[in-house]
């Protein structure tokens, strides 16, 4: 985070350089999702895999409200403090007001209905790799959910960090949403890809980022120091992660690694949301992370 | 003597006294570490074995299973109080992923321990009856060893 928004400054200043234009936000082409239908079961599953509730869930619920996005949990970097907003379908404090193309433009473009561009705090860089059937699905399914009255809490962030603008430029950078792993993949690692690039935001976690705050895709999932404070988020490609499809599976699923110690930290709340996906989708993404380059230590 | 001698040779004996003292605090707190490690790293053994079976990667055996049971129900009763020592946090020592939060004001560990101490209770009652009554035990216990990493313990660096 530190490094990111010291990059967030500089590039602020090389983009009033070199004109604005490129600091305008871009948006996802409205036809791609007008012409879709949501399923709301399948898009539980989507939700699941993205991992909304871990962050959009307030700190203080009980476990069993996990699904109450109402937001307000805090994010904090030396730069200030972000929270998470109330995505509920609310109509005065959450999405209530929201079109599927709003929300599409939000999850994969990083564009708020009015024109502002999002922190990457809100892991849309990963998002973004989602097929627009899924996006549309999602939606469907947050339809389905309670709304909550609890207002946005504004995030606490000074000049010049609290200028939007400038995170043009850093999108324009680092935000594309190609593949990362190339060359032939079976059918289950191509699902595990698309699970672990995009909605499951592995990478966002388990890569290093460059010294401007983007993830740094020639050491994809080698590990990476922990923005939390010490000790690093391991390394998962099959250099250092020697763990058969089917331990990595039950990690998944139960948090239990093949010594029976139990995931810790932020992983254990991944696995809240990985132990509710299908078998055949943890066995993909167990495939998949056997398939990524090796990266050493 | 004087005055100066003396207040050195004070000085030089509170040194002499007082390094090996320092040296066994030192001690003492490295072999907390190493035994709450080993304590865990006993409950992962047993565990382990309750965990394959109810994988099927391991044959049931009602007998083994309430012999690994038993091993945890044990294993909650050793006394923590000298393996927990303030001052052996990760902030503090090397060694260890022990959050500072555990000693922290607030600090909920005891009712995770409590809730560690249940659940190894409820698998004692049921490894020795059947794989489906240890199945159903089996979540839970996972679950406490989970709830306390993921509140009190550093990730793995
Ligand atoms: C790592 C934490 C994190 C995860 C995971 C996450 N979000 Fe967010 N989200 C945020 C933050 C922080 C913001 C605020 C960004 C800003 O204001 O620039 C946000 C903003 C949003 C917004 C814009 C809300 C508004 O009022 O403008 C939407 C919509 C949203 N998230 C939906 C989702 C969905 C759906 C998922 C799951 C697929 C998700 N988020 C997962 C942290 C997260
Ligand atoms: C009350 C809190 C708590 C509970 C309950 C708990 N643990 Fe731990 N566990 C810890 C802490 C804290 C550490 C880190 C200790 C250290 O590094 O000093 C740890 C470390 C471990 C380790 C790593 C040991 C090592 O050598 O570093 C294993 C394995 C482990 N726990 C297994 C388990 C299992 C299995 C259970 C359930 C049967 C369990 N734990 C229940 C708090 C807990
Ligand atoms: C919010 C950050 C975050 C995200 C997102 C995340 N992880 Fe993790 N992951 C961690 C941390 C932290 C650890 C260390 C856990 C511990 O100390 O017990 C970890 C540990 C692991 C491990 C165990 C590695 C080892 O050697 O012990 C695996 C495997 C893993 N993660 C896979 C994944 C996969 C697959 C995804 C995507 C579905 C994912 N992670 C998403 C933070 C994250």
């Amino acid at each position: 985070m530190n490094k990111f928004f010291k990059s967030v400054l500089g590039l602020s200043l090389i983009a009033s350089a070199a004109g604005l234009w490129i600091t305008a936000p871009r948006t996802v082409p409205a036809e791609t999702f007008t012409s879709l239908t949501g399923d709301a079961t399948r898009g539980e599953q989507v939700f699941w895999t993205g991992g909304c509730a871990s962050c959009h869930t307030a700190e203080d619920d009980a476990q069993d409200d996990r699904i109450l996005l109402s937001g307000g949990k805090a994010f904090v970097t030396d730069f200030g403090t972000f929270y998470a907003p109330n995505i509920t379908p609310d109509p005065a404090h959450g999405l209530g007001g929201w079109s599927a193309v709003d929300f599409a433009n939000a999850m994969q473009a990083g564009v708020s209905p009015d024109g502002k561009h999002y922190y990457p705090a809100f892991p849309y860089t990963s998002y973004a790799r989602l097929n627009p059937q899924d996006v549309v699905d999602l939606w469907a399914f947050m339809q389905t959910l309670p709304p909550s009255e609890v207002a946005n809490r504004p995030h606490d962030v000074s000049f010049p960090f609290s200028i939007r603008r400038g995170l043009g430029v850093w999108k324009v950078l680092f935000s594309h949403p190609e593949p990362v792993v190339t060359g032939d993949l079976t059918a289950a690692q191509k699902r595990g890809q698309y699970l672990v690039e995009g909605p499951a935001h592995c990478g966002e976690c388990h890569s290093p980022r460059n010294s401007m705050g983007g993830i740094d895709y020639t050491r994809w999932l080698g590990g990476a120091p922990n923005p939390s404070g010490k000790g690093t988020i391991p390394n998962i490609t099959p250099a250092a992660l020697d763990w058969s499809e089917a331990d990595i599976a039950e990690y998944l699923s139960s948090g239990f690694t093949p010594e029976y110690d139990s995931a810790g930290g932020e992983m254990a709340e991944v696995i809240e949301n990985t132990a509710r996906l299908s078998d055949e989708d943890r066995a993909a993404i167990a495939a998949y992370l056997k398939a990524v380059p090796r990266i050493s230590q | 003597m004087s005055y100066i001698t003396k207040i050195a040779s004070v000085a030089i004996s509170a040194i002499v006294i007082s390094t090996p003292v320092f040296a066994q605090d030192a001690k003492v707190l490295e072999a907390a570490v190493k035994a709450r490690q080993a304590q865990m790293t006993l409950y992962a053994f047993n565990l382990g074995l309750l965990g394959d079976m109810a994988k099927g990667k391991v044959e049931y055996d009602a007998q083994k299973a309430q012999a690994a049971a038993s091993g945890l129900t044990a294993l909650t009763k050793l006394d923590g109080s000298r393996m927990w020592l303030p001052g052996t946090d990760n902030e503090s020592l090397e060694n260890t992923r022990a959050l500072p939060a555990i000693w922290a004001e607030g600090s909920d560990v005891g009712e995770k321990s409590k809730a560690l101490k249940a659940a190894v209770a409820a698998m004692d009652e049921a490894a020795g009856q059947g794989l489906e009554p240890l199945k159903a035990a089996i979540g839970g216990l996972g679950g406490a060893c989970g709830a306390c990493h993921k509140a009190y313990r550093a990730p793995k660096s």
